[in-house]
């Protein structure tokens, strides 16, 4: 995409750094003390049962939803100083797929930050949209209406959307999730040549069976951090088992009861 | 003038020596040049304002579609009764001016927004669902709006006899002045609009990629908003407020027939909200009884039904074309391969003897047969087949393929019979159910697919032929023929006919 690759973030400046995130949707707790450190350079896989709070974390740790507690860095920074370096590829159905547009225009407003306000498009930009979406393989499909792609063709627009944005981190919430088998294949293998340039990446996973195949770090979450490094040392069945387990639903009625108790004495 | 209204309302007695078609002719050309022609400078101040506001309010009404507020307009617009009326109310307290329109709408456009921010601390603040939170500063601002009113003009002096033009509008008696207003406000709208249209995109179409962009998105949205306001407020007094809405929602649906395009959407949008806006003061410059907003609210409705039966995108002609057409391809595909296989039992298996021998030759009842066709099913699907050239029709109620005809339908079949085996060999389905199953699937797979069928079941299908069915056909199948590629589209589409 652009000649100079980025230079690996330092080390022990974590490209994403993460400390007691807590956060409650209405009175239920979602996300408890939640802490981790992603080094630069990485491949890393959220894995973790539904409603882990998986995709909360992404979406807190870029402010979409309100964080009770806790601190995010990028690089050091907080988000504000650190935007222009990461990108977040959002779940599909987050989008109006009927909207006006077509897979190049969706793809420039990954641009639009760069553009500036009320300035117009140059070539050079669409022209940048469109190298994205030649590495994502749908160079063909430019000019069609966005609603009128497979579902994995549509992931692969939003993937390429984040690709233009030539961002150090990546955070891809299930970008695997119901897409066929050329988009998985297409999305690996760019998510490999991000590795290969330095990038880091970290993406929201449901599919236990390829995380070893696919990435090289991994964190398993549910409510909490269970276990967090590289794969083969995270991956264990152990692991695997406090973070899906029944053993699990003692202490995740402890922490409900916990957050309850933690927004009544907030009110009075 | 007074004759075409009498003849278009017949409440005037019409003399009994001219029939009423006549009466309807005796149209008041003198009038109609003059509106046409524009030869007044009002009518022209006024069509220009209009214009300007109808295609502003396209322009910012698709944005406000796609952003899904379409309803706020409505309360915004009911909000702004009482703003005018208190604005009236103050002018005339205050320095003796409150008809001066600008003011008017300084306090329209006060309400408004606060109509605005109410439905948004109802929701957010207050837990009130939208669509109650609208509803509820829908009528409540409007009341107050009506009771201000009636106060308003039982007070003496009848200064405000004018203000229930807001509720109504009246086009036709704009003074060139508040047309003046109305055409700066829409173009300077226009302008911002213009200028930040990249920004309401994003904000439109992915507010949570605008968020961790490091877009404003709580100031566009008021961006956005505001400008709803400004439109609604400028066209209060042409339009009504009543009917205002119109002209932001109904442009905009109508052009999402026509296009695919954000910008192609807007640019119609404000192309009919223009013409609506035009056609408006025209008809009400010649009927001056009709209220000029509801006018243009029916040339604009008008253009929504036409746009939703002919729009080529998305229009219902459209969509009801491009299904009979798919409809067709796929019963030609069913009849050219039950030709094939009719032709495959009968043991004619290749070009030359299907489409010139004598044997290629097939009566009507025998493919009757193959699939539950009734005789006019039948006959129509041959009858579409032939004028596509696959097909010729014989005397006695004979068939046979054309060459191009052969080559289809040995590439449908061999499609179709690659499906099979797949699904047998891979799927684990019993073979008393793949015809169905690949019959549906055929049609949605391209050829790309029908390639990787064939990769995949290599060491099972000789290549570039038909493989054998897999399942019992009703007769002896032949031995497998030999077809040209399956990539190469038949070039010959009507090349042979029948053969002695």
């Amino acid at each position: 995409m652009n000649a100079a690759a980025p230079s690996p973030a330092p080390v022990g400046e974590p490209a994403m750094s993460v400390r007691d995130l807590n956060v409650a949707y209405d009175r239920k707790m979602v996300l408890w003390d939640v802490g981790f450190d992603l080094p630069g350079g990485t491949l890393a896989a959220m894995v973790g049962p539904n409603g882990a709070g998986k995709s909360t974390v992404l979406k807190a740790a870029l402010g979409l939803v309100p964080s009770a507690s806790g601190q995010v860095r990028f690089f050091g920074l907080p988000l504000e100083r650190a935007r222009r370096r990461v990108a977040y590829v959002p779940q599909r159905e987050s989008v109006d797929w009927d909207f006006p547009v077509n897979a190049l225009d969706v793809v420039a407003m990954g641009l639009y930050r760069q553009v500036g306000w009320c300035l117009p498009l140059t070539k050079r930009h669409r022209d940048r949209a469109m190298e994205a979406l030649v590495r994502v393989g749908l160079a063909d499909l430019a000019r069609r209406q966005i609603g009128q792609l497979s579902g994995g063709q549509q992931q692969r627009v939003f993937l390429a959307r984040a690709l233009v944005q030539d961002a150090d981190l990546y955070l891809m919430d299930e970008p695997f999730a119901g897409v066929d088998a050329a988009t998985e294949r297409a999305i690996v293998d760019v998510l490999r040549a991000l590795r290969a340039e330095g990038r880091t990446v970290l993406c929201v996973h449901h599919d236990l069976d390829t995380v070893t195949a696919y990435f090289d770090h991994c964190l398993l979450l549910n409510m909490r951090v269970i276990a967090a490094g590289p794969v083969a040392r995270v991956f264990q069945p152990d692991h695997l088992r406090r973070t899906f387990g029944d053993r699990w639903r003692l202490l995740e009625d402890t922490v409900v009861r916990f957050g309850e108790e933690a927004v009544t004495s907030g009110r009075s | 003038m007074p004759t075409m209204i009498a003849a278009l309302t017949l409440s005037a007695p019409v003399p009994a020596a001219t029939p009423l078609w006549a009466a309807a002719w005796t149209v008041d050309w003198d009038a109609l040049r003059r509106v046409a022609s524009l030869a007044d400078h009002n009518t022209r101040v006024v069509l220009l304002g209009v214009v300007l506001l109808g295609l502003a309010g396209g322009v910012v009404g698709t944005l406000l579609l796609l952003r899904r507020r379409a309803l706020l307009s409505d309360t915004i617009s009911h909000a702004c009764l009482p703003g005018v009326v208190l604005a009236f109310l103050l002018g005339e307290l205050w320095f003796g001016g409150g008809r001066s329109l600008p003011w008017l709408l300084l306090g329209a456009a006060i309400a408004g927004s606060s109509g605005a921010l109410a439905v948004h601390w109802l929701r957010h603040r207050a837990g009130v669902r939208e669509d109650a939170a609208l509803a509820m500063v829908l009528s409540v601002f409007f009341g107050a709006g009506v009771v201000l009113l009636s106060l308003v003009q039982q007070a003496p002096g009848g200064g405000a006899a004018g203000l229930s033009g807001f509720v109504f509008g009246k086009a036709a008696s704009l003074t060139a002045a508040d047309a003046r207003w109305i055409a700066t406000l829409s173009s300077l709208l226009l302008l911002a609009v213009f200028l930040l249209r990249k920004e309401f995109a994003l904000l439109c179409f992915d507010e949570t990629h605008a968020r961790v962009q490091g877009w404003p998105v709580r100031g566009l949205d008021l961006a956005l908003m505001g400008a709803v306001v400004a439109v609604t407020v400028t066209g209060l007094q042409a339009v009504g407020l009543l009917l205002v809405v119109a002209l932001l929602i109904i442009p905009p649906a109508a052009a999402r027939f026509w296009t695919d395009h954000l910008t192609t959407s807007m640019a119609l949008a404000g192309a009919i909200g223009a013409g609506s806006g035009a056609a408006g003061v025209m008809l009400s410059a010649l009927l001056p009884r009709a209220p000029a907003g509801a006018v243009i609210v029916l040339a604009a409705s008008t253009t929504f039904a036409l746009s939703m039966l002919f729009g080529h995108k998305r229009g219902l002609c459209a969509r009801a074309l491009r299904r009979h057409r798919q409809a067709r391809a796929i019963g030609r595909d069913h009849l050219l391969r039950a030709i094939y296989e009719c032709l495959e039992t009968k043991g004619i298996t290749d070009r030359a003897s299907a489409s010139r021998n004598q044997a290629g030759r097939l009566p009507l009842p025998d493919l009757a047969h193959h699939r539950s066709w009734t005789d006019s099913e039948l006959r129509a699907l041959v009858r579409h087949a032939d004028a596509d050239g696959f097909v010729a029709r014989l005397a006695n109620d004979h068939i046979q393929l054309t060459r191009a005809g052969w080559d289809k339908a040995a590439r449908l079949t061999r499609n179709h019979r690659l499906w099979e085996l797949y699904l047998l060999h891979y799927a684990d389905s019993a073979a008393a159910v793949v015809d169905r199953e690949a019959d549906v699937m055929e049609h949605v797979v391209g050829q790309d697919v029908a390639d990787r069928l064939e990769r995949l079941l290599e060491n099972q299908v000789p290549r570039f032929a038909v493989p054998d069915s897999p399942h019992d056909l009703g007769g002896k199948a032949g031995p497998l023929p030999r077809v040209g590629s399956p990539h190469a589209e038949p070039d010959a589409r009507r090349e042979v006919g029948p053969t002695p």
